[in-house]
């Protein structure tokens, strides 16, 4: 089926769906059947250029899609049912909206002419997801459908990216319609504007070139602008000689390994990336958005500074901090103006930050990761830094789940390219990371993909596992085992008394037995020293592993903002005593949260 | 730990709000296509912004435009948020905020109507002075047999209000407003 026959070709409405996925490129779709979608999945069988990857549940699909977007920087595409179908794929759809992931979801409905007449697996999946995805369409048309789904890849893919929904009524997909290709006719109402303001960025350079205490914060537009806005960033960061840090979802633009580098930013981050923003004088923001896990207390925030904040979404800039210069642009085409106005205007005068790196040397020397080691237990953080040091020289992407593991992976684990990262930072979905760690697998079929899980969210989308096994995606779920929701604990510790109320899970399942129930390969270590032979055996089975890694149960993640503080008031691990927690914040505060 | 900081509270940092609420009237020009106004109206209710009064019709059928007018209030800084996230739905063509638009052009406000109907039951002397008042309001009656009367009546809201208010003891039935109809002063188009 080549592009030159589909030119305005009579089609059923099913046919139109798949011939419009394969124009807009798509080789692999994640999806899960039923009634609505019954005329679409016919399609899907009759044609080879399409890989249909069947999901066990539609939330691990959309996750599934979301891994798989963010390691290629290409859509992801899923395909429900109508009904539970679609409720089921909201948690995806509301998690690639707040991390800009662009997902294109198509659904089933039920016939047009049953529409509202609450027929069996009916829901308004328009009305449903309207809040939750960046556009929705209901297609009553079979001649809308092409360009329908046209436009959802354009909507998705440009500007700020992130989810869309098509839903397709049944006889819909029966009916015949014409198919156009897709071309570009851009509706004149959505023209997302690209192009920085060339003024403002001549404003921003000057204004970086008179810091003395400056700092980059960048964070997921970074990314999402593509493999030349990361390379861009590490050429500024290299021209002008500031310490950078980033937000979660920005992990990898700049390499840790990178000699600027202060460590991820935010009520998880380091002493060093904090105390930086707090004493900067110059705050250059690159495709981050000033969330409340970044800024901590916002009249605190960063209080004697000037601040320049990119983003390609106007209404992220002066949302939850006014900056002093706002330029809406991506990412990449702004680096690239900032950088050759950079090398245009500026001799750069690096002695002039040495103050400011001696002050940033300082704060480093907290070492504000560290941890207690213990001999006889593993800690969670030792293990994170040995998956790090055994797979770093692999070609590795690592997902997560939600929770003290995932910080401790943003902490620990040193990323190096973007593309690398797939976590829920937005949203924060636990059971995120195995579907998500499908999808990049599916992606990447050499590639070695780890889920750095925590016990209790890997249950809530352990069912994938089943859908990792048929597909032969040999991901590794790296399972931090403590038996705690142990965020969950932190906080109870740190606000409640210490109550823990239902944060432990006292019936917790045999991993190893789960593992080879589904079809793969379970691993369990509970012994420091028998760590790294695990963690190899894990990376040369070429099954999916769920490796349970006995944990410290009661280890908890610091460094740590406490709530409602400033980026200076950061509760390091050697403050942590017992009282420190249980004082950190007061009654006053508890009632607030 | 910095014990002399007061721990203010919650991890969600609650700013307290110093600045006044201001009232500005919004024009946004949309596609007329299903569910654009829930679109709108949901980003409101969603984001916890206030809706005083909202106006919506096709104003352009060749191009299937529908121009859709909202009051609203809020600080300037919400203001601000309410016209960028107006912005991001896809089938909005424009916002414009018409209140701080007509600062710019030097003008006090912007010019806003509102159309009511409002009708009156009663008889003998309610009824000669409900009809008097009209005419002092130049509020034209579309309705009226022997028991009661509709008015049409147009103007600014405050003068809807009033003319309802004095209506009230005179037998007043029923009230329905379009909402405000706003555009700025000049030859200039949003």
């Amino acid at each position: 089926m080549s592009n030159g026959q589909n030119e305005r070709r009579e089609m059923s409405g099913a046919e139109i769906v798949v011939q419009a996925l394969i124009d807009n490129g798509v080789k692999h779709l994640f999806g899960y059947p039923g009634g609505a979608v019954l005329p679409i999945y016919d399609e899907l069988f009759q044609q080879d250029e399409i890989e249909h990857i069947l999901v066990r549940h539609e939330q691990g699909a959309g996750h599934a899609a979301e891994g798989y977007a963010r390691s290629t920087g290409k859509a992801g595409v899923m395909l429900v049912t109508s009904g539970p179908g679609a409720t089921n794929a909201v948690t995806a759809l509301q998690d690639a909206l707040m991390d800009s992931i662009p997902l294109v979801c198509l659904t089933g409905q039920v016939p047009t002419t049953l529409i509202g007449s609450d027929a069996f697996q009916e829901c308004d999946t328009v009305g449903i997801t309207r809040p939750c995805t960046k556009h929705n369409w209901l297609v009553k048309d079979p001649n809308d459908l092409a360009a329908t789904i046209h436009e959802a890849f354009h909507v998705a893919t440009t500007g700020r990216p992130g989810p869309v929904v098509v839903d397709i009524p049944k006889d819909v997909q029966f009916a015949k319609g014409t198919y156009v290709p897709p071309q570009i006719a851009p509706r004149m109402s959505y023209q997302p504007k690209v192009q920085g303001d060339l003024e403002k960025i001549k404003a921003a350079v000057a204004l970086m070139a008179s810091a003395k205490k400056p700092i980059l914060y960048t964070g997921g537009g970074v990314v999402n602008a593509g493999p030349e806005a990361s390379h861009l960033l590490r050429e500024l960061v290299d021209l002008t000689g500031f310490p950078i840090t980033s937000t979660l979802m920005g992990l990898g633009a700049y390499p840790a390994s990178g000699r600027n580098w202060l460590g991820m930013l935010g009520m998880h981050g380091s002493y060093e990336a904090n105390m930086a923003m707090h004493d900067c004088d110059v705050m250059v923001c690159i495709g981050a958005r000033f969330d409340d896990r970044i800024t901590g207390r916002l009249d605190a925030f960063a209080p004697n500074s000037k601040k320049i904040h990119v983003d390609i979404d106007a209404s992220s800039i002066n949302k939850n901090v006014r900056v002093d210069l706002g330029i809406i642009g991506d990412c990449g085409l702004v680096l690239e103006d900032m950088v050759r106005l950079w090398r245009a205007t500026t001799k750069a005068d690096k002695k002039a930050l040495y103050p400011w790196w001696e002050q940033i040397a300082r704060w480093r020397a907290r070492d504000s990761f560290a941890y207690k080691q213990n001999p006889d237990v593993i800690m969670p953080q030792y293990a994170i830094q040995r998956l790090y040091e055994l797979t770093k020289d692999r070609d590795t992407y690592i997902t997560t789940e939600v929770g003290q593991h995932q910080m401790w992976a943003a902490q620990l684990y040193g990323f190096e390219k973007p593309n690398r990262w797939m976590t829920s930072g937005g949203l924060g979905t636990m059971g995120y990371g195995l579907p998500a760690a499908l999808g990049v697998q599916i992606a990447h079929r050499d590639a070695l993909v780890v889920d750095i899980a925590g016990d209790a969210s890997v249950q809530m989308t352990m069912q994938e596992m089943s859908a990792a096994v048929q597909y032969e995606a040999p991901i590794k779920i790296f399972i931090l085992n403590n038996q705690y929701m142990g965020m969950v604990r932190q906080w109870q510790q740190l606000l409640h008394g210490n109550r823990l109320s239902h944060s432990y899970t006292e019936a917790m399942p045999d991993f190893v037995k789960l593992a080879e129930a589904y079809g793969g390969h379970g691993i369990r270590c509970d012994k420091p020293d028998d760590l790294d032979d695990a963690i190899n055996e894990m990376i040369s089975v070429k099954k999916p592993v769920l490796f349970d890694c006995r944990v410290a149960n009661l280890a908890n993640c610091f460094p740590m903002i406490p709530s409602g503080k400033a980026h200076n008031e950061m509760l390091l691990p050697d403050e942590a005593t017992d009282e420190a927690v249980a004082n950190a914040i007061d009654a006053k505060g508890r009632e607030l949260v | 730990m910095n014990p002399h900081l007061q721990p203010t509270g919650s991890a969600y940092f609650i700013a307290k709000e110093t600045q006044v609420p201001e009232r500005h009237t919004l024009s946004v020009l949309v596609d007329n296509e299903p569910g654009v106004l829930a679109r709108v109206i949901g980003l409101f209710s969603g984001r916890g912004y206030n809706i005083e009064s909202l106006t919506v019709s096709e104003t352009e059928h060749e191009k299937h435009l529908s121009r859709i007018t909202i009051v609203t209030s809020g600080t300037s800084h919400v203001l601000e948020q309410i016209k960028h996230q107006l912005e991001r739905i896809v089938p909005v063509h424009g916002v414009v905020d018409l209140t701080v638009r007509a600062g710019e052009l030097g003008q006090e406000r912007p010019l806003e109507r509102e159309l009511a109907l409002v009708k009156v039951a009663g008889t003998g002397d309610n009824r000669v002075e409900a009809l008097r008042l009209a005419d002092a309001f130049r509020a034209s009656v579309i309705d009226a047999n022997t028991e009661h009367f509709i008015f049409e009546i147009t103007g600014k809201g405050s003068k809807v209000d009033q003319f309802i208010a004095i209506m009230r003891p005179l037998g007043l039935v029923e009230i329905c407003r379009t909402g405000v109809a706003a555009m700025n002063r000049g030859p200039e188009s949003m």
